[in-house]
């Protein structure tokens, strides 16, 4: 295993035991996501609009605000006692930090995916057995993508005042383009359309994982240098 | 052995740095004094590679690898225990998994943390904690150590403790080079082989620390800042 893995390993492994023993971004990620669903689920007029035509844009809503949630950790708990400043001084190159916040975010936001994908189907009634490993792959595909982005901003917002707010404001831009390929994908899927018709979608969706984690690899040395 | 050559750097209009040049052998402990705003930390921070100078070089026989750092704030995780901290920061230096048990072992017997390894650092006190930021900056066996206000926030006892582990370690004869920075000349002319004084970026004294007292230091000190 190279070094650069092997350190970010052991980054993502410290982050989840982190989180694993406090609980607290992953409790609030999924508290939110839960009582996202349950207002959409309320707040719809079941006569108006078929379930089907909304569910795909409220599931991704969900998952993109939740993730946000779980990504402003990521950073923040390298403040405390200027563990972050450890960190730099330490010999790892810089791209293992970035790779080992990037995994243990997967880790976070595709745990918090797990549980509002059964809740999603539950709620707006929807059948998701049939299409179980195609969803959850392209979940998979849409996440690696906006986690990647959503892990350089955090780590671009660390010593900005207010970086809670900052976060959804820097990265919601750029999270349109996978965003609106994850929508329109699960709506074929879930209308039991073939992928055929969204192929251009799919590749949108890989292209965007390859460049923006090799772009955000890259680029997050800069981030962080003083 | 660590060196700064020409190093000059700014903060916007501020300048932090100005033509600063000195080089530390090893086994020598370097106290280095000035006001607030001086320039103390920043040097450091050049020195640890974490801030890139506007001119000149600095650096690190050894390379950030061989770096001890120790701030007044421990750079520990609050949620793991000492272990799991120690583990992880000796992880990343590279100290390898049969080395890293008999490691902590051992400094935890030096520093008198054989009882505290299994608890949390958020529930430790503040001298041992500091005491846990010592083994965390001893891990990787470093050739050099850096200091940063070490002694902010602990009370005699403990101040009295970390002056006799940084004597210990740093000290004359295993061959390391330590720089500390403190606003107390007492205590750092205590450890210290040179004396160094910075005011308004610029190093205006650097001397060998010789027979001189603390008394005399101050009053030096006194009389270049004022």
């Amino acid at each position: 295993m190279s070094g650069l893995l092997r350190d970010a390993l052991v980054i993502a492994r410290k982050d989840l035991a982190l989180e694993l023993r406090t609980k607290t971004g992953l409790g609030s990620a999924l508290v939110f996501t839960a009582l996202v669903l349950t207002v959409f689920n309320f707040g719809r007029d079941p006569t108006a609009v078929a379930a089907l035509d909304l569910a795909p844009s409220i599931l991704w809503v969900t998952f993109t605000f939740a993730a946000v949630l779980s990504l402003n950790r990521a950073f923040q708990l390298e403040l405390e006692n200027q563990a972050f400043e450890g960190l730099l001084v330490s010999p790892i190159d810089r791209r293992s930090l970035y790779l080992g916040k990037l995994f243990a975010n997967l880790v976070f936001v595709g745990l918090v995916e797990a549980v509002g994908l059964p809740l999603f189907a539950l709620f707006f009634n929807i059948p998701i057995l049939h299409v179980l490993l195609p969803l959850a792959a392209l979940i998979a595909v849409a996440t690696v993508g906006f986690v990647a982005v959503g892990t350089l901003m955090s780590a671009l917002v660390i010593r900005v005042r207010f970086a809670e707010l900052m976060l959804p404001v820097l990265l919601l831009p750029f999270l349109i383009p996978p965003l609106v390929g994850a929508v329109q994908v699960t709506a074929r899927l879930l209308a039991g359309r073939p992928l055929s018709e969204v192929s251009g979608w799919l590749r949108l969706l890989l292209a965007y994982d390859v460049v923006f984690v090799s772009l955000a690899a890259l680029l997050f040395p800069a981030t962080v240098d003083e | 052995m660590l060196w700064a050559e020409g190093v000059r750097h700014r903060f916007g209009a501020v300048p932090a740095l100005d033509d600063v040049t000195f080089t530390l052998p090893a086994g020598h402990t370097l106290a280095l004094f000035g006001p607030n705003g001086a320039g103390k930390t920043t040097l450091l921070k050049v020195l640890a590679g974490l801030i890139r100078p506007r001119a000149g070089r600095a650096g690190v026989e050894g390379g950030r690898g061989a770096i001890g750092w120790i701030g007044h704030q421990s750079l520990l995780y609050g949620q793991l225990t000492v272990r799991e901290n120690l583990r992880f920061w000796g992880s990343l230096y590279g100290v390898r998994a049969p080395v890293l048990d008999a490691r902590i072992s051992g400094l935890a017997a030096r520093l008198d943390l054989r009882e505290h390894l299994d608890r949390r650092v958020s529930t430790l006190s503040r001298g041992q904690t500091q005491r846990a930021a010592i083994a965390r900056a001893l891990m990787h066996d470093p050739s050099v150590l850096l200091l940063d206000e070490p002694f902010t926030g602990l009370d005699r006892v403990a101040a009295g403790e970390l002056a006799n582990l940084v004597r210990e370690f740093a000290g004359r004869g295993e061959g390391r080079a330590t720089i500390l920075v403190t606003h107390n000349v007492e205590e750092g002319t205590d450890l210290a082989t040179d004396i160094g004084i910075l005011k308004a970026g610029r190093l205006v004294e650097l001397a060998p620390r010789n027979a001189r007292n603390p008394e005399q230091v101050g009053a030096r000190y006194r009389e270049l800042v004022s």
